[in-house]
């Protein structure tokens, strides 16, 4: 387990590199994100299964790895997802346990429905599993958004379906800074590139590398 | 896994309820944070009474479940319910429709920090532009040369980085500011060029974030986590940060947090003497005081006027004119996204580095509609909101799918390349928008909910879709690979709480005086979001905390003359 990487990568980097006066200011800061950093790998993510059964646990695995499957890069199944969402529905998330006590078992109703013999999720093949997962993919149809992109959307949905709830907590499990028990490794940054550091410094990217600063950028603007 | 934050309380005197202080302020946001440490520093004893908890740095993490999902440092929508409906003519039904901090240090602990000052114009648009029928359109009863040394005093004492002269539509200002702006984007690079391309005046963003370090508190470490999240190293220049830690050492300043404030009280004679708040067991005490400033925000203020009628103020606390949570204006927004051939990494740093002002006062006659705004180049989205944010897409286009090989492969080439380009600007006072008590639904406390009618005038919209038509241009010069707008529709969810108690010369038509006292009680006076009598631009933190300086060098002067 390495959780607290980030932090203490980002503190050793605070105090030898940069700047004294960065990290002279800092002094009180950076003694009080040590302890945070402690604290949450004190807490890391367990590996034994506290909600769900070892075989309800493969099910919710096999579940999540649709929503983010592994191809060329991590997907859920590395970044621990089905650990985040055991460990979140007995903790933070604990409103949700009913969802996923219905669910779970609605949804092998399904996959027996839709593939005699067959009873278990994790069994079909990935094109059959994606079919089911389909078929409670409502109201906003196969795969797709249920509406355009919005601001100003930050509210939590009322009651919402297994599928849906499932979906959100894979995402966040993949997603959510390695400090606070999901995106074990930091796999999902990995995949969508961010940096798992703390602090940055310009340049950050690829416009702004040779920016020639405010003054000759405003002077070559008004030569035009 | 998650710790709860703690109150972490530096050594303040502790008053008793049955002190008659000088002062209860109640909320510590951007304008009470800053009375709070005034009136101590002119000699008052001063009581500030925060709903929300007292957090310092070590609080403050990058978790977006906590803070983003589960309202750590937000009201909460399960506690505090609210109300949504267009006009009066409908049943509100429960919808959250407003966000707003709930901490010592009030929305500066998580906001943005988009630090824009008022131009000239902002004050007096009503009388250049004339009447506009169906709204309380009107002057300020201030001007901007009389704001002006306030908003320098803001802009030094809590520290913002910005270049003077930047921009060729800035109003005067008779100091630079105190340091340099914050370092430039990809994003801001990319806005920059394809601004000037089209011959618009891009300039850097002014912020409320330390480019410099001061006394205790860190430069900026471009960490990303501004808009929604507390500063880790105390960069980003809240109250909670500057003025709330100068109170505390006049040692005449008592920050009391946890303090739900349910009422205030009057005497016989008409007058305000004290704040009656339900404690963290939900006890309820009153702090008895001889002067109250409510500084709540745009939507609590008259919330607490509302909850406080009497016998004597039957339709409320101050409401004589009947405009207490009326003139509601949340500033319209639109927005578009884009994706770039190369990572922009727009995820570092702070969330904007580049603005322009060229729209900010559009000619009605040439345009077909009032209004003006700017824009800004941003990228403000953590990783989690980047993939959605409950109901929608985050950061991805909107054909994206929500799940699966395609979702991911999205994920993974965008969250580098994307950014957003937001347009701020006005929107009218219409008396019918407001701030109301629900009477069919409580809060946690027992207390009527807080009810939200709001529907955006014609012009609004206009302007909204005159913006997003902008903003599409100038994806279009900076050769974005992808763009896409959101739709400009009617806004049913708050940030920007103003007008709701507003200031004015004529007691029938504003809620407060010059000197924001309210028209009705002679001690006392409300500062915040709702005191503006127009909207501005879309960035109004800077104003509310100009206006705080000087309401509180009105009310010592006050204080001091006996007229309180």
């Amino acid at each position: 387990m390495n959780e607290s990487v980030s932090r203490r990568h980002f503190l050793s980097r605070g105090i030898t590199g940069v700047s004294a006066v960065w990290a002279s200011a800092h002094w009180p800061a950076l003694l009080a994100a040590a302890a945070h950093a402690h604290q949450a790998a004190k807490s890391a993510i367990p590996q034994k299964f506290e909600f769900f059964s070892a075989e309800e646990a493969k099910e919710i695995d096999a579940i999540t790895s649709r929503i983010i499957p592994t191809d060329d890069s991590p997907g859920a199944h590395e970044a621990g997802v089905v650990y985040f969402i055991d460990r979140g529905l007995s903790t933070f998330s604990s409103e949700d346990q009913r969802t996923y006590r219905e669910g779970l078992p609605e949804l092998q109703a399904r996959v027996s429905e839709m593939f005699p013999g067959s009873a278990k999720f994790s069994a079909l093949t990935p094109e059959q599993q994606d079919e089911v997962l389909h078929s409670f993919d409502e109201p906003a149809g196969p795969g797709k958004a249920a509406k355009p992109a919005q601001r100003n959307l930050r509210r939590r949905p009322g009651a919402q379906s297994f599928f849906e709830t499932l979906r959100q907590h894979t995402i966040v499990g993949f997603l959510i800074d390695p400090d606070f028990g999901g995106n074990r490794d930091g796999a999902g940054w990995k995949v969508i590139g961010r940096e798992r550091e703390h602090m940055f410094q310009p340049p950050f990217g690829y416009y702004d590398k040779g920016y020639p600063g405010w003054e000759s950028a405003a002077k070559e603007a008004e030569k035009k | 896994m998650l710790s709860t934050p703690g109150d972490r309380m530096p050594e303040q005197p502790r008053y008793k309820t049955t002190d008659e202080v000088d002062f209860v302020v109640i909320g510590s946001g951007a304008a009470g944070g800053i009375l709070a440490k005034e009136l101590s520093t002119n000699g008052f004893r001063v009581v500030v009474l925060e709903q929300g908890p007292y957090l310092a740095e070590a609080d403050f993490t990058h978790n977006e479940l906590e803070v983003l999902r589960r309202n750590q440092l937000t009201n909460h929508p399960e506690l505090q319910p609210t109300t949504f409906r267009k006009t009066p003519q409908e049943k509100a039904k429960r919808h959250r429709a407003l966000v707003y901090g709930r901490m010592v240090g009030g929305s500066s602990v998580h906001f943005t920090a988009n630090y824009w000052r008022f131009h000239e114009i902002d004050f007096i648009e009503r009388s250049k532009v004339g009447p506009i029928p169906g709204t309380g359109f009107s002057d300020w009863p201030i001007t901007y040369a009389e704001l002006e040394p306030y908003y320098t005093k803001v802009e030094w004492e809590i520290g913002v980085s910005g270049l003077a002269g930047s921009s060729p539509f800035d109003p005067p200002r008779s100091k630079p500011y105190p340091m340099p702006p914050l370092p430039v984007k990809s994003g801001g690079v990319i806005f920059e060029r394809a601004a000037r391309k089209l011959g618009w005046h891009p300039f850097p963003a002014p912020m409320a974030i330390l480019s410099q370090p001061r006394p205790g508190r860190s430069v900026c470490v471009q960490c990303g986590f501004c808009e929604s999240f507390g500063c880790e190293v105390g960069a980003k220049s809240s109250t909670l940060a500057t003025v709330i830690r100068m109170a505390e050492k006049t040692g005449r300043c008592e920050i009391r947090p946890n303090c739900y404030v349910h009422g205030i009280e009057t005497s016989a004679n008409g007058r305000v003497i004290g704040a009656a708040y339900f404690d963290k067991k939900r006890v309820t005490h009153l702090q008895r005081a001889k002067a109250v400033v409510v500084c709540a925000n745009g939507a609590e203020t008259p919330r607490l006027l509302l909850l406080s009628a009497s016998k004597q103020f039957p339709d409320g606390l101050a409401n004589s004119s009947g405009l207490v949570g009326k003139y509601l204006m949340l500033n319209s927004g639109p927005s578009a996204m884009a994706v770039f051939e190369h990572p922009l990494n727009d995820y570092k740093g702070v969330a904007v580095s580049r603005i322009l002002h060229d729209f900010y006062e559009l000619d009605p006659q040439k345009v077909g509609f009032f209004g003006g705004g700017g824009l800004d180049a941003r990228f403000d989205l953590t990783p989690i909101n980047f993939a959605f944010n409950g109901y929608d897409m985050g950061g991805l286009p909107p054909e994206t799918p929500r799940w699966g090989k395609e979702f991911k492969a999205t994920l993974a080439h965008n969250y580098t390349r994307t950014l957003e380009i937001v347009g701020h600007g006005t929107s009218l006072p219409v008396e019918s928008n407001s701030f109301s008590l629900d009477p069919n639904l409580k809060d946690a406390w027992g207390l009527p909910a807080l009810r939200m009618t709001y529907k955006d005038h014609p012009d609004d919209l206009k302007l909204g879709a005159f913006l997003r038509d902008r903003i599409m241009e100038l994806l279009d010069a900076a050769d974005a690979v992808q763009k896409w707008a959101s739709p400009v529709e009617e806004q049913d969810f708050a940030y920007h709480l103003l007008g709701t108690c507003r200031l004015g010369n004529d007691p029938k038509s504003s809620v407060i005086n010059a000197d924001h006292r309210t028209h009705d009680v002679k001690n006392l006076f409300l500062c915040d979001g709702s005191s503006l009598v127009t909207s501005g631009r879309g960035q109004p933190t800077l104003t509310i905390s100009a206006l705080a300086y000087r309401a509180a060098d009105r009310i010592t002067a006050l204080a001091r003359q006996g007229e309180i």
